[in-house]
């Protein structure tokens, strides 16, 4: 492992330095982010959307002063899209420029080269010099396909190319790869990670990533919205609101200067937090209606 | 670079952690030699003073779901309570002599110190404070101990001495506003202390006998579906919430069968452009993925009640996956309950409007199959045709009376697909009143008791092609 960036030396140097480029970890995400760059082994990071998976990444590329090399995962991606392809204009125009003198034999070792080899994510973050973080996202929209070709650069950190021999990683990269659990992926893949589950945060916890995104709100309305956030978490909904939900939120109310929620700016704003037209009936009706009650009360 | 071998791990440790790594494996968790490899590994990174740290690195290792991780958490904390109780015993290590120094006025315990006692526990379930809650749980069973309340059975125990406090979910607005117990406690502060309790009643067993009882599997009890009268909710919108994410990728996975594709020919002839006119690349046409048409029949005598509402919850949830759900209860006679999920989204809301608005139980309360059946066929036979499922809910048990499966095996001729689940374990089919195989002839038939199993099912049900699988 021969990285020129500063490893850090313990979980709660992680931590710190997570914080300092402003995230704010919990506490087994900076134990596994530490261990990510002690072994050199990917982390798989599962959990809702919008709890931050993506962020980590960021936030670690910062932290160990590193390039993010980023794959989004699609249905149908493929090798030509995540790992390299053959520059094949280049290729013809070469063939074309030579077209007479040099022989066949010539001209196919040509180019064959790594001149006409267009570099995909996969094969620049191994292929950098300086060493990156890899970010594979969403790994569960992809078929197993692309999963079992992931395998070989997961473990090895190499990529095998028929016509040029087999390309090794020069540094280690740190890899977090994301999934929304909306398949579960294959034993082979999970054996090479660790891994990370990111749930939505504790009260307290998210009270510190809103105030550290929105300084500015008060701090009771900070808290109350925290609370309304998990109140409506808790109901049945499509798309429960998630933390940069929280943050939204949190800046819109900054923004019309609300310094209380009640039921009036709630029912306002709730196109922030919530998405969906049922959702919306149900979260009006549930909550809307608990917010009401406690100023009655006073 | 740390060596590759594990010689500064003392052995005895080594073993434990093996031993650790076989229970999980005992439990389900499937954990693979390079998996404890990396338990091994990561254990040299970090601080083992730190149980926090310490569990959380062998959990990043060895538990690779959300699932695994729920039965490691479980695995661990009993694996090493276990091991630290079997050490103490060994040694004649005992802590009541001086733990219970504290609480010895617990002796002559007024009825306002028990009331005090007992809002200070609400308070710290509340606030959701670990420490004071194990104190707290201390505390409660010295007090209840003295009373001589304790029948020696720890899962009664718990239950008595939480009755007891009066720690209850639901608000209880009886007491008085200051009281914390007013707006109901959260459930998962309350699970936590129930634990508490459950392990501190443990312990002080173990140092009665001086030996361990023997190790209990998790079982499936602990992933069974929700089946009391008290259902847990958070199960519910647990499983939907995984089911309804993995649905909504069902349609990607039908990919790898291509074989009726009709090609795209808009799209062929664009494509061909780059070759000069010639079609060398064939575009498809996307196929569509097949949204079932379902009608559900659920039993609902008391038998299987709880099984079949938590059913039909689920399906109701996942109504976006499926073109057109009619859903319909029976005892005796059948009912329709479509409206019923359509208006109410709390579960429990529903099984309440189920059991007393439906209507379904006539005289004597009994399942009747038979007449079932004909009724069925007269309100949706018309509607049945090639491309409908049918799923039956029932433990098929027709207390004697005619199960009429001529009549059932014409529903299911109607109908494209029919499955039965039975929400009983496959042993006890066919056993007793239970007729389970005179309807499998005309059906597939899913035995689902465990949220896992009616994942399996959901996912067969949302898949095309499954139809032929009989």
């Amino acid at each position: 492992m021969s990285s020129s960036s500063p490893a850090p030396a313990s979980v709660s140097a992680v931590a710190d330095g997570l914080r300092a480029v402003g995230y704010l970890p919990g506490e087994s995400t900076a134990l596994v982010a530490y261990l990510a760059t002690k072994l050199g082994k990917p982390v798989l990071v599962e959990g809702p959307a919008g709890v931050g998976k993506t962020e980590l990444a960021k936030a670690l590329a910062k932290l160990l002063d590193r390039e993010l090399v980023r794959l989004q995962c699609y249905e149908g991606l493929d090798e030509a899209k995540a790992l390299y392809e053959w520059n094949y204009r280049k290729q013809l125009l070469r063939i074309q420029a030579e077209a007479d003198g040099a022989g066949w034999e010539q001209v196919q070792e040509d180019i064959f080269g790594e001149d006409f080899l267009l570099a995909r994510p996969l094969m620049s973050a191994i292929a950098s010099e300086r060493p990156v973080v890899l970010l594979i996202d969403e790994i569960d929209k992809t078929d197993q396909e692309f999963e079992a070709m992931l395998l070989e650069v997961l473990s090895d950190f190499q990529i095998s190319i028929p016509e040029l021999g087999r390309v090794e990683s020069r540094t280690h990269p740190v890899v977090l790869l994301t999934s929304n659990n909306s398949r579960e992926l294959t034993e082979a893949l999970k054996r090479r990670c660790l891994y990370l589950w990111l749930d939505y945060p504790e009260l307290e916890h998210e009270l510190e990533i809103v105030r550290l995104h929105a300084p500015d709100l008060p701090e009771t309305v900070a808290r109350r919205l925290v609370e309304v956030i998990g109140m409506v978490r808790e109901l049945d909904l499509k798309k429960p609101p998630s933390i940069a939900e929280s943050i939204d939120w949190a800046r819109a109310l900054l923004l019309l200067g609300a310094d209380d929620i009640d039921e009036e700016t709630f029912t306002d704003t709730m196109s922030v937090i919530v998405k969906h037209r049922t959702d919306m009936d149900l979260v009006a009706e549930r909550v809307g209606l608990k917010l009401r009650a406690p100023a009655d009360a006073v | 670079m740390p060596s590759e071998r594990v010689p500064d791990v003392p052995g005895g440790f080594a073993a434990r952690l093996l031993e650790l790594g076989e229970e999980l494996r005992r439990e389900g968790v499937a954990i693979g030699t390079s998996e404890l490899l990396d338990a091994f590994a990561v254990l040299r990174e970090i601080e083992w003073t730190e149980l926090q740290d310490f569990r959380e690195a062998l959990a990043a290792t060895l538990a690779k779901s959300q699932e695994d991780r729920r039965v490691f958490e479980l695995v661990f904390e009993r694996f090493f309570f276990r091991a630290v109780e079997l050490a103490a015993a060994r040694e004649g290590v005992r802590e009541l002599e001086d733990g219970a120094a504290g609480s010895l006025d617990l002796d002559d315990l007024t009825d306002e110190e028990l009331e005090a006692l007992r809002a200070q526990i609400a308070a710290a379930l509340r606030d959701g404070s670990e420490g004071a809650m194990r104190d707290l749980a201390r505390m409660a069973i010295a007090a209840f101990a003295r009373r001589q309340e304790g029948s020696g059975v720890i899962g009664v125990d718990v239950q008595r001495i939480r009755r007891a406090l009066g720690l209850r979910a639901e608000p209880q607005p009886e007491l008085p506003p200051s009281d914390p117990r007013r707006a109901g406690l959260p459930r998962e502060a309350l699970r936590r202390f129930e634990a508490l309790l459950r392990r501190e009643l443990e312990r002080a067993q173990i140092e009665r006998t001086g030996s361990l009882p023997p190790a209990r599997p998790l079982g499936d009890l602990d992933r069974a579906l929700p089946s009391g009268p008290l259902q847990d909710l958070a199960a519910v919108h647990r499983v939907v919430a995984q089911l309804r994410r993995r649905l909504a990728t069902q349609g990607l996975q039908a990919r790898g069968h291509r074989r009726h594709a009709h090609v795209d020919f808009r799209r062929t002839m664009r494509a061909s452009l780059q070759t000069g006119g010639v079609p060398v690349v064939l575009k498809y046409r996307p196929r569509r993925p097949r949204r079932p048409e379902i009608y559900v029949l659920c039993d609902v005598s008391t038998s299987v009640t709880s099984a079949s509402v938590f059913f039909l919850s689920v399906l109701h949830a996942l109504h976006d996956s499926f073109r057109k759900m009619r859903s319909f209860v029976f005892i005796e006679r059948i009912s329709e309950v479509t409206d019923i999920f359509e208006r109410e989204r709390n579960f429990k809301a529903v099984s309440e409007r189920i059991g007393s608005d439906a209507g379904v139980a006539d005289i004597s309360g009994y399942t009747d199959y038979g007449r079932v059946w004909s009724e069925l066929l007269e309100l949706i036979g018309e509607d049945l045709h090639p491309r409908a499922t049918v799923i039956v809910l029932g433990d098929a048990r027709t207390n004697g009376r005619d199960p009429r499966e001529d009549i059932f095996a014409r529903i299911a001729a109607r109908a494209g697909r029919t499955f039965w689940l039975n929400p009983e374990p496959r042993l006890y089919w066919n056993y007793g009143d239970s007729v389970i195989a005179a309807y499998e002839q005309h059906c597939v038939a899913f035995e689902c008791w465990t949220t896992s199993q009616l994942e399996d099912f959901v996912r067969a049900l949302a898949r095309p092609g499954m139809a032929m699988a009989r």
